[in-house]
């Protein structure tokens, strides 16, 4: 192989890394969106719940329909029932119903609400600053996180770091991946929108430039209940159809949480109801990465730190590099001559 | 520091022996398991819970147990006290083996572990990664632990000349002995400062790093203390009380500095409002608190720690208090959300369980064959 001095840079780079375990980079600011960044927004009030998102996402991305064993067998079928309750090593995009406490049914309560479950495509995400070979990465241009199984070794750090419990691992197979929405990239490179909007029949899934759909939450946000409006279906500037709006409760979510994601959603129900969990306005990853880099700042403080340990551990070791020909193996010398001679 | 170090001789194959072999076989069926079926197929880990005993005790809580090395590397190098050259050996050999074991138990509990020398190419390493830090230091250091136990292994084959030569550049070894356990210690408990709201209040806190660095020292006396009495009674040797003493009379101005960073930063931050708050984690804080209470008042008395059973029992309290807070901090009082709920399965305990049996039947193999033990005067 041939090695030219770029390589040769890289690869003594990474070996100094490795010798003192972290870089020479500076605490950061606040990662912002890319301006081309493409997203999706989820709106609840327009869900119906029929799943046919979830459906062209399996397909989309080749993932096993799960069986639910004993009605399979009862009737002779299989993969019927895709009855799994949510995101797993099969499911990358799930929709759940949230029915308030006290009512047995969607139907009996009026406050009863879907929820679209996926990646968020965080701006600054903590699964690619957790990930310790770059097996996660995010796109600079459309901000995309996506997963390459090649890298990854599988410690599954990036499921303790992401704050909306995304990524999830193939606990049940002996060669498992990481199994998360990489917001149908393939079909994007080729022109198409995410499957999951593409299968949309409501709108309720909508493709587009995560400023645009932004703009398009707050619009909704503003809506009258009550009032007929346009909504667009599956992208920003395709088609459209007319509704009835709901009731929205003021909160674009995602468009502050963890730093901002490019997965936005509205819905007429509180998000802690619909089961989002509490995550802060800042991502995790700026504090960890800070702090980090602050006690591994250009690698003085270790560098110095190495530099003086040596020079003690040189300075107290003298006598064992007395050559004592006696002392090459203790098996020999009986007894030891000065024991507690050279301290207190 | 010319010590003799000698082997103590004596029968390997003891009923103990056999015993960890037992734990160890029935480890290897589950390992066999694993391999095969997969990490699900043994274990009760989930997307909610990751990481769960595996992690817990055999990398977070068992490095710093085997800190021992650690501690006292930094005791007789650079505080120069000499005068405990005699047990560095017998740390240095636990820690040769709980960090080598910790690594192999990585590849365990990493998914796709076929792929882990990724961690050491430079197109895929994440210099970001709290965990990369965490991967090459470890992995260095216990190349380095081995190097720093060398001489015990080339004095037991003889081989002299290769001695004399180690003897002259160990110092360099000893120094960055000494720096990777520092770095990463306190980087284990950086880990968390991701996870965010998943680790409870009580133990979510930004100067985690320095926390957990200095409970891994302290863990490491404690250790030391510990394993010597339970060695000394145990395969009839001498007690060491008098150098224990010394040894322990550390510990409590590092729990007292611990206790004050930890409570102090809960006051300010607020966050001590979640010891009012209903469950059992505040009593999991509780228990920690008065584990390390315990061993600060016993220790700090100079008559105390002249008496074997005390410095058992407090020596025993750092250690349990250093691991509790280890596994309140990544298991117990973490919680990823709703619906989730982990305690390890039979499998992955019996992993664990064998892990450590085969590294006890490694400290008696070493103990009895090569000269680790320092010569009784």
């Amino acid at each position: 192989m041939n090695i030219d001095r770029r390589q040769f840079f890289k690869v003594m780079a990474a070996g100094s890394a490795v010798a003192v375990g972290a870089s020479p980079v500076q605490a950061r600011p606040c990662k912002t969106l890319p301006p081309d960044a493409i997203g999706i927004l989820y709106d609840a009030n327009l869900c119906i719940g029929c799943k046919a998102c979830e459906h062209a996402c399996k397909d989309a991305n080749d993932m096993p329909i799960s069986g639910n064993g004993p009605i399979d067998q009862a009737h002779g079928v299989q993969g019927a029932w895709d009855g799994d309750d949510d995101l797993n090593g099969r499911t990358m995009n799930k929709i759940k119903a949230y029915v308030a406490e006290g009512s047995r049914t969607a139907l009996e309560d009026p406050d009863a609400s879907f929820i679209k479950r996926a990646c968020m495509h965080c701006i600054d995400p903590d699964c690619v600053s957790a990930c310790p070979v770059s097996a996660l990465t995010k796109d600079t241009f459309t901000g995309i996180v996506s997963y390459n199984p090649d890298a990854c070794i599988g410690c599954r750090y990036c499921q303790l770091a992401c704050p909306f419990n995304i990524p999830k691992f193939q606990y049940d197979k002996t060669f498992p991946q990481i199994v998360k929405c990489q917001m149908c990239a393939p079909r994007i490179a080729e022109g198409e929108i995410p499957a999951c909007c593409d299968a949309c029949p409501t709108g309720a899934s909508l493709f587009g430039r995560v400023e645009d759909l932004r703009v398009e939450g707050h619009r909704r946000l503003a809506m009258q209940p009550g009032e007929r409006v346009e909504f667009p279906l599956n992208q920003l500037g395709g088609k459209t159809r007319e509704a009835e709006a709901k009731k929205y409760l003021p909160h674009l979510y995602g468009e502050t949480e963890s730093g901002g994601t490019q997965y936005l959603m509205v819905a007429g129900v509180p998000f802690e109801e619909l089961g989002m969990p509490p995550v802060g306005d800042e991502s995790r990853a700026r504090l960890s990465e800070t702090l980090q880099h602050t006690l591994y700042k250009g690698m003085v403080a270790p560098g110095l730190l190495l530099g003086g340990l040596v020079y003690a551990a040189y300075q107290h070791t003298k006598e064992d590099r007395e050559d004592h020909p006696e002392h090459e193996t203790s098996l020999t010398d009986e007894r030891d001559p000065k024991p507690e001679s050279r301290d207190d | 520091m010319t010590e003799a170090f000698r082997p103590l001789g004596g029968k390997l194959l003891t009923r103990h022996f056999y015993f960890m072999g037992v734990l160890v076989l029935i480890c290897g069926y589950f390992l066999v398991r694993r391999f095969v079926f997969g990490i699900g197929d043994v274990s009760h880990l989930s997307d909610g819970f990751p990481w769960g005993l595996w992690i817990t005790y055999d990398v977070v809580t068992g490095t710093a147990i085997a800190c021992g090395g650690y501690a006292m590397a930094l005791l007789v190098y650079v505080f120069n006290r000499g005068q405990f050259h005699p047990m560095i050996r017998v740390a240095l050999l636990t820690s040769v083996f709980g960090y080598t074991l910790a690594g192999a138990s990585i590849v365990v509990d990493v998914g796709r572990y076929w792929q882990l020398y990724n961690v050491f190419l430079p197109q895929y390493i994440n210099l970001n990664s709290v965990m990369l830090e965490v991967a090459l230091c470890v992995t260095l250091y216990t190349l380095v632990l081995w190097i720093e136990f060398s001489p015990a292994i080339l004095e037991a084959m003889k081989a002299n000349r290769l001695l004399r030569f180690m003897r002259h550049i160990l110092f360099f070894f000893i120094g960055v002995g000494i720096l990777l356990p520092t770095m990463h210690q306190s980087s284990l408990g950086s880990l968390l400062l991701i996870a965010g709201y998943k680790v409870h209040d009580l133990w979510q806190t930004t100067i985690i790093p320095l926390l957990f660095l200095i409970t891994a020292i302290t863990m490491g006396y404690g250790i030391v203390v510990f394993e010597s009495l339970y060695a000394s009674v145990n395969l009839g040797r001498k007690l060491e009380t008098p150098m224990l003493a010394k040894i322990s009379a550390i510990i409590p101005w590092l729990l007292g500095a611990y206790l004050v960073l930890r409570i102090g930063d809960l006051f300010l931050t607020g966050n001590i409002r979640a010891i009012a708050e209903p469950g059992f984690e505040p009593w999991l804080f509780l228990v920690e608190i008065a584990l390390f209470v315990f061993a600060i008042v016993t220790l700090a008395d100079k008559y105390h720690r002249t008496r074997p059973t005390i410095l058992f029992w407090s020596s025993l309290a750092v250690v349990l208090g250093g691991a509790l807070y280890r596994f309140d901090a990544f298991m117990i009082a973490f919680d990823p959300g709703p619906g989730w709920h982990y305690f390890p399965s039979v499998g992955e305990m019996s992993i664990t369980l064998g892990i450590v049996a085969f590294e006890i039947m490694a400290y008696l193999f070493f103990v009895k064959k090569t000269p680790i033990m320092a010569t009784e005067h």
